[in-house]
């Protein structure tokens, strides 16, 4: 009987948003009449969630269940029968209690609700036919559903210049309804805290301090922002316009590479249930647009395993600092480097994958195909708009190229292959390119919470022992537990790892390592779920998918471990492209060409980049700011 | 937080009473001293004084706002990071109550009565001769740093309607036609002031 690890979880700390759970305690319940229909509900329940738990739609925009409960919007206003009178309620806001009687869709609740969104439109500059969020728009199908024709409410109208001066995210002003998503998303969930109301009244805009764009701000370019926004007022900066011109110029050889989560994550964008696999079709899809190699990031997540397992050992043998922080996540590294810059000797020196990919497409692959790296452009289908960011930074390749040359997100794929025409759905199912296709199931999980980890320990348990892990599915790392923590026994040594997903719960995570807690290694993801909570995969604001993304998370990760189930290569190290890279190019794990290619450093970037406040605090402390 | 600290101090700028520790330098005093890093070095009481205490921005902000005349984004900055509050929200605060001005003052405020007794005996021609008269818009300052205009609620003088302040003056009864001349005082005022600096 091979030895096993063993695990000791603990219990779960904090919830993203309580996003996820139910509470265990059992709740006392009222009873009410919605519409006519009787409805028990835990007390406390606002009328929103009562009705919507009983399949009674109230349209809303400004709320986000747990998150942004605010009844600034007022769209879900319902009649509410109080001492006799009929009064209108915000019921995302209005709590049930016993004999309360509601009326949702009253002609005066209908007639009020159309008021609201006529003033939302008022001031909204109404470009629907060549906006990015056409036919996906809370706000046009709430117009929609409520029959909009006209618009009673003229005058002046917000006229603000776009922001889009960064290579991540776009902001537009004129489209903002201020339902405060964003600043609750950011600084609730993500506790980055970069937009806040500014100003007030008819002027009031929702942004970042003193209206600065978001590159000139501690902001972690994760894009939680862009996937709470319910118009297209933030969104990411599209490059697709790029991409077609690389795939027309005859001298250019496009290799594209795709994330681990986009094979379960695209097919919403077409109509497929959330949790459906659709591999082959991407990869044939990537095929139509023209691409000249279709490769997998999983291949290079499988090569990051190799070098963070062995980078861990290393670590645990004395060398470096520890615990040793993942660094795949790009939104997570910033927030690293801004906030907690004390920390940035823990991370992981590994690039991440899709970098790792970009930097052997111009050196490794062009070599052996005999291309010029000049005349190679690598495009990323990311879930993420800080890949964007991390693509932009100048540390990510040579003097003569860029590793990654554009970064495409979940959505904007989406958007390129509506516009080539192809039916995605009658697409015959088609295999990653070789050899930088080849993955195992390792590089695949990366895409959700505790992937990394559990690669990893796979990979670290074979270095240390010399045998294969027995069991392969470690259903304590996985799951939506927003801090995770276990013990996991390798060779001789015990060690402690903690996974976190969501950078407030990074924030915790770290609070305790200052004080001095003691871990091994930690897996750090910026968005809540990890990859395919992403701030570029697909965004409902269809009325098919009311609820809005963030829920959905679990799903998209449930695939992820299928496809690794389904695998016959479960383990980095087995991978017979990364072997053969390791024979034919790079030597070893941790060589000096592999730290060359694949391996890179962090900046410390201040909480308030942009202010020069060391020399006014009187005080020396290279980490104050 | 803007909910609670309206709650706490009510949204008005009467009703917002620093409590400034005792060792505050007076205003007289600190003109010999007033170099930035000085101004900084005053702050820093402020802040410690309030040190630790939640809900405390507003007056540690108005306190700044006495310092240094006004609230720089490097002020804002300044105490974000020592109060340990983000930058976003301070400068949330900050643009919401008009108590807090981001730009410089003028040497003099002038602050026109826009309550309904002043209004109705004329405030808005007031208004707009004063606009006319300095070339400029309310909550602006004049081009030669001489004269900041803003409009103000009731003044409780409505027996002297309609009224403006400027500085700590009140005059009353006024009619677009006195105004060049009350001006004309601070004017010739301050440049006697200069001439005195000057020998």
């Amino acid at each position: 009987m091979p030895e096993v690890p063993e695990f000791t979880p603990t219990p779960e700390i904090k919830e993203p948003g309580n996003l996820f759970e139910h509470d265990e305690i059992e709740m006392k319940t009222v009873k009410l009449t919605i519409d006519g229909r009787e409805v028990i509900a835990p007390e406390g329940t606002s009328i929103l969630e009562a009705a919507r738990s009983v399949g009674i739609e109230i349209p809303s925009l400004c709320y986000l269940k747990g998150i942004n409960e605010i009844g600034s919007c007022r769209v879900c206003l319902v009649e509410v029968e109080i001492k006799g009178t009929m009064t209108l309620q915000a019921s995302c806001v209005y709590p049930v209690s016993e004999g309360l009687t509601v009326y949702t869709n009253s002609p005066r609740a209908i007639r009020v609700r159309r008021t609201m969104v006529e003033l939302l439109l008022s001031d909204h500059h109404r470009e629907c036919t060549t906006c990015v969020r056409n036919l996906n728009c809370e706000l046009q199908n709430i117009a929609d559903d409520l029959g909009i024709r006209n618009i009673k409410y003229t005058g002046e109208m917000n006229d603000v210049p776009i922001f889009n001066d960064n290579p991540f995210i776009m902001r537009d002003y004129n489209k903002c309804i201020k339902c405060r998503r964003c600043e609750a998303i950011c600084s609730k969930v993500q506790e980055v805290n970069v937009y806040s109301g500014l100003g007030r009244g008819f002027e009031m805009k929702v942004a970042p301090a003193f209206m600065q764009d978001l590159s000139e701000v501690a902001c972690i370019t994760c894009g939680q922002c862009v996937i709470a926004c319910p118009t297209g007022s933030l969104v990411e900066k599209e490059c697709i316009e790029s991409v077609w011109e690389a795939l027309e110029d005859k001298d250019k050889y496009v290799v594209v590479q795709t994330a681990p989560s986009i094979q379960v994550t695209l097919g919403e964008s077409f109509g497929y249930p959330v949790g459906t696999i659709v591999t082959g079709k991407l990869v044939a899809a990537l095929r139509r647009l023209g691409f000249d190699s279709v490769f997998a990031t999983d291949f290079s997540a499988d090569l990051t395993i190799m070098e963070e397992a062995n980078e861990l050992l290393e670590r645990l043998d004395g060398h470096g600092k520890l615990p040793l922080l993942s660094s795949c996540s790009p939104g997570w590294v910033k927030f690293c480097e801004h906030f907690y810059p004390e920390f940035i000797e823990n991370l992981s020196s590994c690039k991440s994958p899709h970098e790792m990919f970009g930097a052997l497409t111009k050196t490794y692959f062009a070599e052996k195909q005999g291309l010029d790296p000049e005349k190679i452009v690598v495009v990323a289908i990311m879930p993420c708009t800080a890949k964007k960011f991390e693509a932009a930074r100048p540390e990510f390749g040579t003097k003569r190229f860029k590793d990654v040359d554009w970064v495409l997100t979940t959505r904007e794929l989406a958007r390129m292959i509506r516009q080539a025409g192809i039916k995605f759905h009658d697409l015959t199912d088609e295999d990653y390119d070789t050899p930088l296709g080849i993955s195992s199931g390792a590089g695949a999980i990366f895409g959700s919470t505790g992937g990394v980890i559990e690669a990893a320990v796979r990979t670290a348990y074979f270095l240390t022992t010399g045998k294969e892990m027995d069991l392969l599915d470690y259903y304590e790392f996985r799951g939506i537990s927003g801090l995770k923590e276990m013990e996991v026994k390798l060779k001789e040594q015990t060690i402690k790892v903690a996974i976190a997903h969501g950078t407030g719960n990074a924030r915790r995570l770290l609070d305790r390592l200052r004080s001095g807690e003691k871990f091994h290694y930690a897996e750090i993801m910026a968005c809540p779920g990890g990859c395919v909570g992403g701030g570029g995969q697909p965004i409902f604001g269809t009325r098919d998918h009311k609820e809005i993304s963030l829920n959905y998370r679990h799903n998209r990760a449930d695939a992820l471990d299928r496809i690794d189930y389904s695998k016959e290569l479960r383990r980095a190290h087995e991978n017979p492209a990364v072997k053969k890279i390791y024979e034919d190019y790079l030597g070893h794990p941790l060589s000096d060409r592999a730290k060359e290619l694949l391996h890179t450093y962090y900046t410390p970037r201040g909480k308030l980049p942009g202010f020069e406040l060391e020399n006014l605090t009187g005080e020396h402390n290279k980490y104050l700011h | 937080m803007k909910a609670t600290t309206e709650q706490e101090y009510p949204h008005s700028e009467q009703g917002i009473v620093p409590l400034l520790p005792k060792t505050e330098t007076k205003p007289e005093k600190r003109e010999m001293v007033d170099t930035k890093d000085h101004k900084y070095r005053e702050l820093d009481k402020i802040l410690d004084h309030y040190r630790g205490e939640k809900g405390e921005l507003i007056r540690v902000l108005h306190s700044a706002q006495k310092i240094f005349g006004y609230l720089p984004p490097e002020v804002q900055a300044y105490v974000a990071l020592k109060m340990d509050i983000p930058v976003s929200e301070v400068n949330g605060v900050v643009t919401f109550y008009t108590l807090f001005v981001t730009e410089p003052k003028g040497k003099h405020t002038i602050s026109v009565c826009m309550g309904t007794a002043c209004y109705v005996k004329g405030a808005r021609e007031v208004m707009d001769k004063l606009k006319d008269e300095l070339k400029l818009d309310a909550r602006e300052t004049s081009a030669d740093g001489m004269f900041t205009l803003r409009s103000t609620r009731c003044l409780g003088a409505c027996g002297m309607a309609p009224v403006m302040t400027v500085d700590e003056e009140v005059h009353g009864k006024l009619n677009a036609g006195d105004l060049t001349g009350i001006l004309k005082i601070y004017q010739e005022q301050d440049a006697g002031e200069e001439h005195d600096q000057v020998h």
